[in-house]
């Protein structure tokens, strides 16, 4: 690790102020962050540490959630509003990692975390067009069964591995970002960035920029889940994982969200999927088609081509299991 | 400021890099605390911070500045902690490398449990939590123990959670 100097922001102003610098990142858990450095890929002169800002989880009056971006995924979790209201978010935060982890990680820093290539971690000895520009990719023609099926590009096939953006992503979250000039929010759904030509730049933060806080807004009352299939029972990044939530009237679907996290640089709502199956029958066969739907813009790898399908029939049992009775 | 480390003081360093795993064993001799992974992977390195288990690997010591840890050596201050006293009767180890962590992370994972906080295998989220062995594997995932012994690890924990709840 490269000699480096740590700070403690008190207020989210000084942080913006210490963090805009060049060299300058700011810390939350340090999960991800800490390692990174231990293995060159990271090299901050400065680390501003962000995660004893205050982080209160609030109610706001029309009903939406906001959660301060310095909160600990595990006190998320287990926020009794968030347990009751969107399951889905609180069961992908305890899918992800360990509890160790989850204690220290943010959730500004889940978002912020790094893909989990072995070619991008491995700074010494493969060309990552991430990690330096224009170098090449490793990954292609290497070992590709955690990489993406979707959305990825020649430049870059890393995915994005939090649990957590993903049922974000299904519910609508929304991003209070803060910089000098103030705050804007944005969608999360337009957060991350696709990899293109430019797999370097991987969320829509600007320079001098950080997260404030997550804001989810109000939900009606639905059944959802996350259902997370990876290579051991728990404590592994996800092959492919489903986040949805399925609101079923008189047979018929009523509201339907769905994500899929483990298959794209970004967590991946089902737009298509969704659309297929609004207002339509709740049945086996509406899911499978949805789910092909979703699935016929996958182009995978021969690598990680059993994805394809691994997320198809996720998809399908997911929905089959929320739909109860009604399918 | 300072580190209060199982109820004494330390200045933390003044390298910014050094994890609080190096600072505890390599500064302190607090060698209690393992270095497995030296990543994330497999918990050995687990201590408290203010009561909450984390990896010491992934946690720089000036990150603990003004914080209370608490090791192996400061839960077995007052003899044997239930917990290790638990895992001697019913064979949570073999090589005992990963069982200061093990226990670290348990002893967290029982408070957690009393507090209401779901895991991932949680059937309803909002109801009180009853620690089954499929609870405890899921909640100890954290931990690897490549000895295997995790039968024992697991039997080891629910006598003690057994007495707690008694």
């Amino acid at each position: 690790m490269t000699p480096v100097t740590y700070l403690r922001a008190d207020s989210s102003a000084a942080a913006i102020a210490l963090g805009a610098a060049d060299g300058h990142r700011l810390l939350g858990g340090g999960t991800n962050l800490i390692d990174l450095m231990r293995k060159g890929v990271e090299q901050p002169a400065v680390l501003v540490d962000v995660s004893g800002l205050a982080a209160p989880i609030t109610e706001a009056a029309d009903g939406s959630l906001v959660i301060g971006a310095a909160a600990r995924n595990s006190d998320v979790a287990a926020h009794p509003l968030v347990r009751a209201r969107y399951p889905m978010l609180a069961r992908a935060i305890l899918a992800g990692a360990s509890a160790q982890i989850r204690n220290m990680a943010t959730v500004g820093g889940n978002l912020m975390q790094r893909t989990r290539c072995v070619y991008f971690a491995d700074a010494a000895g493969s060309r990552c067009n991430k990690r330096v520009p224009g170098s090449g990719c490793d990954a292609l023609g290497g070992f590709t069964r955690y990489h993406a099926i979707l959305g990825a590009s020649p430049a870059c096939i890393a995915t994005h591995p939090s649990d957590m953006a993903v049922a974000l992503v299904a519910l609508d979250a929304r991003l209070h970002l803060a910089g000098a000039d103030g705050v804007r929010s944005v969608a999360l759904a337009n957060f991350h960035q696709l990899p293109g030509d430019s797999p370097e730049v991987e969320t829509m933060l600007a320079p001098g920029e950080m997260i404030l806080a997550v804001e989810l807004p109000p939900v009606q009352p639905m059944r959802s889940t996350y259902r997370k299939v990876r290579d051991r029972a728990s404590y592994a990044f996800a092959l492919v994982s489903v986040a949805a939530g399925i609101v079923v009237e008189d047979g018929r679907i009523a509201d339907v969200r769905i994500a899929v996290g483990g298959v794209a640089a970004k967590p991946w709502r089902a737009a298509r999927a969704e659309a297929s199956l609004r207002d339509g029958p709740a049945s086996v066969e509406a899911f499978v088609q949805a789910a092909q739907a979703e699935l016929a813009q996958a182009d995978p790898l021969p690598g990680n081509a059993f994805k394809v399908q691994l997320a198809e029939r996720t998809l399908v049992a997911v929905l089959t299991d929320l739909a109860g009775g009604d399918a | 400021m300072t580190i209060r480390i199982n109820g004494t003081d330390y200045d933390p360093p003044e390298d910014a890099r050094v994890s609080l795993l190096d600072l505890l064993r390599d500064r302190l001799q607090l060698t209690g605390t393992k270095v497995g992974c030296n990543q994330g992977a497999c918990g050995a390195c687990t201590v408290l911070i203010d009561g909450r288990r984390v990896l010491s690997c992934l946690t720089l010591a000036a990150q603990a500045d003004g914080r209370k840890v608490t090791t192996i050596e400061g839960l077995g201050a007052d003899g044997l902690h239930p917990l290790q006293a638990a895992f001697l009767e019913h064979d949570g180890l073999q090589c005992g490398y990963c069982t200061p962590g093990q226990i670290c992370a348990a002893a967290a994972m029982l408070v957690e449990a009393e507090a209401g906080m779901p895991s991932y295998v949680t059937a309803d989220l909002t109801a009180p939590v009853t620690l089954s062995r499929d609870e405890v594997r899921e909640r100890m995932s954290g931990n690897l123990c490549r000895c295997g012994a995790h039968n024992g690890i697991v039997d080891a924990i629910l006598s003690v959670a057994q007495e707690r709840a008694a």
